[in-house]
């Protein structure tokens, strides 16, 4: 048995491994969910009524079913159901599904966001850039985004700081972050077995990351305080 | 020739008709104020011809070029909505500044995306424009930094630069307390006095009757009697002219 100083570098290895895995999910996350929801926002108030259709129903779907199962249709659908495994069963695979289940997910999300945003910009706005002979494009780009930005900034942070968190779920398909890392000291890994304080002392990672994060959303929304909509 | 003209035209909104057929012509130079009760359609008008509603009948020309005709029953594409709304340039009641750049951007911004020029030239032009407004000095402000007369004259400043033929105005100080309307008139006044071709929706009674070369009524949607101020304000004819300018007077 292991004393506890032992124990300490071996723990913290382990757990600064799954929370790379955890940041490098949220990150692909973002990167992928946060222009997937603007195409899908704009989906859902399109005017051509098959598409706003489609995004509608997509939204109401992921919206209304546990992200759980999301990461468990997405994994094992494919493989299990088409016989065509197409995410492979290494870790990488593993990744590559959670990023998919978690980037529609919250591409869902941010898309019912980013609707309210934009209608929340004034109309006389976008008739105030037609009537200069704007294109849409750059109405939307030159008056409407920077305006929707700075009404979504909280709501977008609430929610991002909730995806910190809900990137643990996806251990469910047995993706190696940081809470599967502190869970593994229970059943047994490298010579430490029985021990539930590393998977306790996951919230730590959890809770600073998150403060930085609120730190940083705070920054955003004072520097877009210098104009008022 | 006339510079603006418009013939019959009528524009609906679902079953409710708000314009039942209007004509009018402007020449260079003058200035014409539309008065009316609220509802009577003279902001839908205003709409119709900066194009951010389409007629759903009628012609409208400006300069000989026919920029619609209801007859040809084509959906106008994109483009040639963009292109005929420089025609025309757009004063809102409620100013629609863009808040989130300063008092030079918002005149520089059109310009240097539809590429009428470097930017210095451009900048050159927003300095002289903003001057003639009496705001030179507010250039780096942000609109909310402004009061409501100040971002009104912004406003019309923002519309000059892009040399407009014909500049409409919406209420142009409906949104203004009382005490702040007489600079925002007093630029209106100016452009006059230097011939800018304008059409003024306004619920100023004494303005328009000093300002204007010519008085449109409308009421329901019609124009119900047009003429030269004088007569319009001095001798109405109709009876619902009659009606409107006794309670205006006594509000």
């Amino acid at each position: 048995m292991l004393s506890f100083s032992e124990q300490l570098p071996i723990v913290f290895n382990s757990l600064n491994v799954g929370f790379l895995q955890t940041l490098k999910l949220f990150l692909v996350t973002l990167a992928g969910s946060i222009p997937l929801g603007l195409i899908i926002s704009f989906g859902s108030m399109s005017r051509f009524k098959p598409i706003s259709a489609f995004s509608k129903t997509l939204v109401w779907v992921v919206r209304g079913t546990p992200l759980m199962i999301q990461l468990l249709i997405v994994y094992y659908f494919p493989g299990l159901v088409l016989h065509n495994p197409i995410w492979g069963g290494d870790e990488s695979g593993r990744f590559f599904a959670a990023a998919v289940a978690f980037i529609l997910n919250y591409a869902c999300y941010f898309s019912e966001i980013y609707r309210g945003g934009i209608q929340g910009v004034p109309l006389g706005q976008q008739e105030a850039g037609q009537v200069l002979g704007l294109s849409k494009t750059q109405i939307f780009f030159k008056i409407t985004l920077l305006q929707m930005i700075k009404r979504i900034v909280p709501p977008m942070s609430n929610e991002i700081i909730t995806l910190v968190k809900d990137t643990s779920l996806a251990r469910i398909i047995a993706l190696q972050e940081i809470i599967w890392a502190g869970q593994s000291f229970m059943k047994g890994s490298q010579g430490i077995s029985g021990q539930i304080w590393p998977l306790f002392f996951t919230g730590v990672y959890y809770l600073v990351f998150s403060g930085i994060l609120t730190v940083l959303f705070n920054k955003v929304e004072k520097k877009l305080d210098y104009f008022k909509t | 020739m006339a510079l603006l003209e418009v013939k019959n035209i009528c524009k609906s909104f679902g079953k409710t008709e708000v314009l039942k057929g209007i004509d009018f012509s402007i020449e260079k130079g003058e200035a014409l104020s539309i008065i009316g009760s609220s509802g009577s359609g003279k902001t839908t008008l205003l709409r119709c011809l900066n194009f951010l509603e389409t007629s759903d009948s009628g012609t409208i020309t400006v300069d000989g070029e026919i920029l619609f005709d209801g007859a040809e029953n084509i959906k106008l594409s994109d483009d040639k909505i963009r292109k005929n709304r420089l025609n025309f340039g757009l004063v809102f009641q409620n100013f629609n500044l863009f808040p989130q750049y300063t008092v030079l951007k918002n005149l520089t911004l059109a310009p240097t995306l539809l590429k009428k020029g470097d930017s210095a030239t451009i900048e050159a032009k927003a300095k002289e424009i903003i001057k003639k407004v009496g705001l030179e000095d507010k250039v780096d402000f942000y609109p909310c930094q402004l009061s409501g007369g100040q971002q009104q004259r912004v406003a019309i400043a923002r519309a000059l630069m892009l040399s407009p033929k014909i500049l409409c105005f919406d209420e142009p100080t409906s949104a203004l307390d009382p005490e702040l309307t007489g600079e925002v008139l007093r630029v209106i006044r100016e452009l006059k006095d230097e011939n800018t071709t304008m059409i003024i929706v306004t619920h100023e009674m004494n303005f328009a009757k000093n300002v204007s070369d010519k008085v449109i009524f409308m009421a329901d949607g019609v124009i119900e009697e047009m003429g030269p101020p004088e007569q319009i304000f001095d001798n109405p004819q109709s009876k619902r002219l009659q009606e409107f300018l006794y309670s205006s007077l006594n509000k």
